[in-house]
């Protein structure tokens, strides 16, 4: 107290006083000013660094974990495709083909790798050293070229998950057995197979074309992705011309009145409302009351429309009060009708604004997880859906549901496609940047 | 606006049993020699909400003729300007009431859309305001929305000869397809000269059109509105009182929302009746 009271008799000669020693007091000020400048700056820096920080720190625990999910170890077999087996008629009919009994040939050919094991509980484990899809691969070849039948086929197929990983260097072999999913006897198998040269490493092609499988390394996102984008084409479609619609009447036609007011702060509560009571709302209205599929990507499209339709609004709203009035006024005065206007003058002008919006609300429901859980989207589905009716999941709900899984190989292959998700992501907002930056301010 | 159309009406039917004013002739087609009556307001009253920005406005525009509205800023000139247009219309808040015809036919009747109004009466505003697209479209867009040309050929025909009014075409014509946006200052505003002109509108209204202009560039559109006289109706709003009486034939001069004083050019700046006129010309105020 005592001390402002004397800084205030202090400081009131000075400003009668000459201009000197006005001068002098902003010298002393600016001291204080700069410094503070300096603090703000230095605070800025310090936040954005620990931001950048925690981003590096996610990027490279994903991709450090996730990289090896590219690769997939294979083993090169050696099967005798006998006829007998495979085509006993030699009719060569694609269903016989296709529901022949692959897997005594594989069971063989595994055998004739170490014919010195014979013990009967050895031989099954050493049957698990292969993957149970091992046969698949072997029914695709035989499919796809019938002549194959009855001569020696030299084909690369996966090994089992557990060694995979083993390979990859995730499971230690110093560990104690029981602690590890791969016994001592697999680990010796694997590295003799290993010096005789048939153990490969190729590009997981499978993560990439595959549905989901119980069996990580028949496991892939496509599956994921094709309902993803079903379920983004069903938003995309419902969300973007209502929310167009619903911005352009309430910023170009509608009344100002107490009306109005009320729907734009619903639009705006809208767009905090969690997302898991839109799953909610489409459980119960979708599903329930209208009846149609559940774990389809048509009402995951719903659900994420009604998401999205408020984000959309809000920058097409923002972006058609962008818009200068004297564009309108110039179009007004010379005879152009309201709608004119609006869609030879406005939207145009206000469209890359608006597809940065929907671009960016499509991001967000792109990564969308909770409500597509409540309704159903987070079935198991083997199958790459055919349309926007068929069961499907989409990419965040596979990368949860592999995170969930006890498999090692499941949790890298869920960095992977998180990696796999983060690239559509980024792509979509540098789409966006690019629009801004495109068409920014054209009058 | 709705609520002037009902208080418009009876007026219409009123000038047989009750005849105007002598001083006031209402919607007569000639003036003893100063040409046709092209747009009559009696009695024209703004309101932006509960506030009122003009106050019984009587003016008369003379067809083939320049009429320049002065007065301070804020004074309504605008307002009145876009009433005969019915641009207010745009503003919600905004009523007009009062009666305004266009060639005695009151603009605020069922018998007249807006639309066919702001054909007929066209606008240049005080900023230039090109459309953010090329100078061939920014004139062509007006005949095209009217329907005006019936072939590709007749649009470039009544796009030249609108630059060619607008005094522009020199300028631009290896350039029509550049945007409008990337001329000058000056030459925008001919452009959106040209575009009001390419509507073959009767009346073209222009809020001061040189205020953003640096002198050279309002020279030129003041000899282009001295060209344009000649087909063209035209009502401008000016701050500049050197302008209204370079340009002008008549002026009217507003204050606080109502029309002070309004005749010939030549007698408000030498001989104004009122001493508000007085004082605002003579630089006491505004
Ligand atoms: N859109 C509007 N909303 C509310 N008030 C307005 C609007 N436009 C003009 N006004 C008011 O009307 C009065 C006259 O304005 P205006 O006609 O623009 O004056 P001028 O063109 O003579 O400078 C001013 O007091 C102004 O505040
Ligand atoms: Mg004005």
């Amino acid at each position: 107290m005592s001390n402002a009271v004397a800084t205030d008799v202090q400081v009131a000669p000075n400003m009668n006083g000459s201009p000197r020693n006005a001068s002098e007091a902003v010298a002393k000020s600016l001291k204080r000013r700069y410094a503070a400048e300096k603090r703000f700056r230095a605070y800025g820096l310090v936040a954005i660094i620990f931001a950048a920080l925690c981003l590096a720190i996610l990027l490279v625990t994903i991709v450090g974990k996730g990289y090896s999910a590219f690769t997939q170890t294979m083993i090169r077999l050696d099967i005798t495709l006998y006829p007998q087996d495979i085509d006993p008629d030699g009719t060569r009919d694609p269903d016989v083909l296709s529901t022949a009994n692959y897997q005594k040939l594989v069971k063989q050919a595994v055998q004739d790798l170490f014919p010195e094991v014979t013990n009967r509980r050895e031989r099954r484990h050493l049957q698990e050293i292969i993957s149970p899809g091992a046969t698949y691969h072997i029914r695709d070849a035989v499919l796809e070229d019938t002549s194959l039948i009855g001569q020696r086929l030299v084909i690369e197929v996966p090994v089992s998950d557990d060694l995979d990983q083993f390979n990859k260097g995730f499971i230690s072999g110093d560990v104690p057995e029981v602690e590890r999913r791969v016994s001592d006897k697999q680990i010796a198998w694997f590295n003799r197979l290993k010096d005789r040269g048939v153990i490969i490493s190729t590009f997981n092609t499978t993560l990439f074309t595959a549905g989901d499988s119980r069996e990580p390394e028949l496991a892939g996102i496509w599956g994921a992705v094709v309902g993803s984008f079903f379920t983004m084409a069903v938003t995309l479609l419902l969300s973007f011309p209502l929310a167009v619609g619903a911005a352009v009447y309430l910023e170009e036609f509608a009344p100002k009145n107490r009306w109005t007011d009320l729907i734009e702060v619903n639009i705006n509560n809208l767009a905090a409302v969690p997302s898991i009571v839109f799953g909610l709302l489409g459980l119960a209205v979708f599903i329930n009351f209208f009846g149609l599929p559940r774990s389809a990507p048509v009402v995951g499209g719903m659900v994420l429309a009604l998401m999205t339709l408020p984000t959309i609004i809000i920058a097409a709203r923002a972006a058609l009060k962008a818009v200068p009035p004297s564009i309108r006024e110039g179009a007004f005065g010379i005879g152009a009708s309201p709608i004119q206007v609006v869609t030879h003058h406005v939207l145009p002008l206000a469209m890359p604004g608006i597809l940065t919006g929907t671009i960016i609300g499509m991001a967000q429901a792109l990564g969308e997880t909770a409500p597509l859980l409540m309704i159903g989207m987070v079935a198991f589905i083997v199958d790459i859906p055919g349309g926007p009716l068929d069961p499907s999941t989409v990419l965040p709900v596979q990368i949860y549901l592999w995170s969930d899984a006890p498999e090692r190989a499941f949790e890298e292959r869920a960095s992977a496609a998180i990696m796999v998700l983060l690239g559509f992501l980024i792509m979509m907002n540098a789409i966006a940047v690019v629009l801004r930056k495109r068409f920014e301010r054209r009058w | 606006m709705a609520d002037s159309t009902p208080q418009a009406m009876p007026q219409e039917a009123a000038p047989i049993s009750e005849p105007p004013p002598a001083a006031e002739p209402l919607k007569t087609s000639t003036d003893s020699g100063n040409g046709a009556v092209k747009f009559a307001s009696r009695k024209v009253c703004v309101y932006y909400g509960e506030k009122q920005a003009l106050f019984d406005v009587d003016l008369d525009v003379l067809k083939n003729k320049v009429t320049a509205l002065i007065g301070p800023s804020g004074c309504g000139k605008s307002t009145y300007l876009r009433c005969l247009n019915r641009m207010n219309d745009t503003i919600p808040i905004c009523r007009v009431t009062g009666e305004i015809s266009l060639d005695g036919v009151d603009i605020h009747s069922k018998a007249v859309d807006v639309v066919h109004l702001r054909a007929r009466v066209g606008m240049v505003f005080q900023k230039p305001n090109p459309f953010p697209k090329s100078i061939y479209d920014n004139i062509a867009y007006g005949p095209r929305i009217h329907g005006i040309a019936s072939s590709k050929g007749e649009l470039d025909d009544i796009v030249q000869s609108s630059l060619e009014k607008a005094g522009l075409l020199k300028e631009v014509h290896d350039r029509l397809q550049e945007p409008g946006t990337g001329l000058s200052g000056g030459q925008q505003q001919r452009l959106c000269i040209a575009r009001a002109v390419a509507v073959e509108p009767e009346v073209i209204l222009m809020d001061e059109p040189c205020s953003a202009l640096d002198p050279i560039a309002t020279a030129r559109i003041e000899e282009l509105i001295d060209e344009l006289r000649e087909n063209y109706t035209i009502v401008i709003v000016t701050h500049s009182m050197q302008q209204a009486a370079r340009v002008s034939q008549r002026t009217g001069f507003f204050h606080l929302g109502e029309l002070v004083e309004f005749g010939e050019t030549e007698q408000i700046f030498t001989n104004p009746q009122d001493e508000r006129t007085q004082g605002y010309i003579t630089g006491r105020f505004g």
